[in-house]
């Protein structure tokens, strides 16, 4: 399998390509728009700010790439939210791809943002393995998904939020199942197996 | 449920861990790489490697050390020890660490605080303030405690914060290697006046030292060393007690 990881100024790729390397799978990093185009499989992980990150894909014409691709897509954590319509991050249009408005999360009593650590996931209707539904993964984040129509997973705090989207070829989770042990590697393996 | 975390500290000198490692199963009780990825098996939810040596010497041998770990090891790592600056993060951040913890470098220069957060975000910066009580004040101290500074926890750790942290790692040095417990009451008051996680450190000694950090102190994470190294405590005896004394915990 061909397997692309997108290339841009995101903290945690090499983690992702750390993580694939574990299951015994080969991948290009890439910010080549005809590399993107041409994979089997797309993987856009990403932790940092979504003002500057967007910014960054426009001027790599990366944004449009993305929009285009229709082959299996896997956003992580900043790149889940990126493939959203707009984040309240610096009040940034993203991609689009689902048509959701990302939020902040306000701290509530002793729940601290952001939200750290390890949490569990409830499947809604999911592309997921089942044997990964209520077990634990690893967030770090400080803004979230709502909950919608293409939620496939959901975690609790401070509210209900999305823990993975999918909708046609773009599947995505805020989650880092690349950090989440082998749970986190199922899930992986879940994504590589969608055809 | 967001469950509380339980994170192993291994202190490294010369790409080996020092201290004495008391594991079965284990084939080099020595090799980070190996006690990490073991500890990552037992179900610890992050792991700490500390540079307590630091040198320039040191440091390539640490950056390779921590590349070998985010490969062979599935679960987030900070590390920490000697980083003063930006510059010295960046070769981190490449090798693969999730976070990087910053000590006396952020008290002799706050503003690095706001240049990391800014620079790599948040979630990657995690301040970690040693402090004593001294004459009814909590003083923080630099230097692996042997040095005071004129910074009170509360307000530093407000300020820490306030310039971009994402999280604290605050150790007693009073409570620091005497196994008889953590110090609870400055961590509940941290906890409540703080919106950022707190990792307690220092004076882990039983399983009920750690359910006190956790109901007490009301922490979000725990940090012990010796006492996972020498195996006094391992950490599913540890996990199992705690979820069965009612806190959130991933088993």
């Amino acid at each position: 399998m061909n397997l692309a990881i997108i290339k841009y100024n995101a903290g945690n790729i090499r983690s992702v390509a750390f993580a694939l390397e574990r299951l015994g799978l080969s991948y290009t990093i890439t910010d080549h728009p005809e590399e993107i185009i041409k994979a089997d499989k797309v993987i856009f992980p990403g932790v940092g700010e979504a003002n500057a990150t967007m910014r960054y894909l426009k001027d790599k014409k990366l944004d449009q790439v993305i929009k285009g691709l229709r082959q299996p897509v896997l956003g992580i954590c900043l790149g889940m939210q990126l493939l959203c319509a707009y984040s309240e991050e610096n009040d940034t249009p993203c991609l689009g791809i689902f048509n959701e408005q990302v939020k902040k999360f306000q701290p509530h009593n002793h729940e601290k943002v952001p939200h750290m650590g390890w949490n569990s996931i409830t499947f809604t209707e999911s592309w997921m393995d089942s044997s990964v539904a209520d077990k634990f993964v690893y967030f770090v984040h400080s803004y979230y998904v709502p909950v919608n129509a293409h939620t496939s997973a959901i975690t609790e705090y401070i509210q209900p939020f999305s823990a993975a989207l999918q909708k046609n070829n773009f599947f995505a989770v805020q989650f880092h199942p690349e950090k989440s042990a082998d749970v986190g590697e199922k899930i992986l393996h879940s994504f590589l197996k969608v055809t | 449920m967001l469950t509380k975390r339980i994170i192993p500290c291994l202190d490294i000198k010369d790409g080996r861990t020092v201290k004495g490692v008391n594991f079965i199963n284990i084939r080099d009780a020595g090799d980070p790489v190996e006690l990490g990825a073991s500890y990552a098996n037992q179900g610890a939810d992050e792991l700490v490697f500390l540079d307590i040596a630091a040198t320039t010497e040191n440091r390539k041998t640490f950056v390779s050390l921590v590349r070998q770990v985010a490969r062979h090891v599935n679960i987030p790592f900070t590390v920490g020890g000697g980083i003063s600056s930006v510059a010295d993060v960046a070769p981190l951040l490449e090798a693969g660490a999730d976070k990087v913890s910053i000590n006396s470098a952020a008290v002799r220069n706050p503003q690095l605080i706001d240049d990391l957060a800014r620079g790599f975000g948040s979630q990657f910066v995690v301040v970690a303030i040693d402090a004593r009580k001294d004459y009814n004040q909590w003083i923080v101290h630099t230097h692996g405690g042997s040095k005071p500074t004129d910074k009170k926890l509360f307000s530093w750790a407000r300020e820490v914060q306030d310039r971009g942290a994402g999280e604290i790692l605050f150790t007693s040095m009073d409570h620091d290697g005497t196994k008889q417990g953590f110090a609870i009451d400055p961590l509940t008051k941290l906890n409540e006046l703080l919106h950022v996680p707190v990792i307690a450190s220092g004076g882990a000694g039983t399983k009920e030292h750690f359910l006190q950090a956790f109901s007490l102190g009301k922490a979000d994470a725990a940090l012990a060393a010796s006492l996972f190294h020498f195996g006094e405590l391992t950490i599913p005896d540890l996990k199992t007690y705690l979820n069965h004394s009612g806190i959130s915990i991933r088993l």
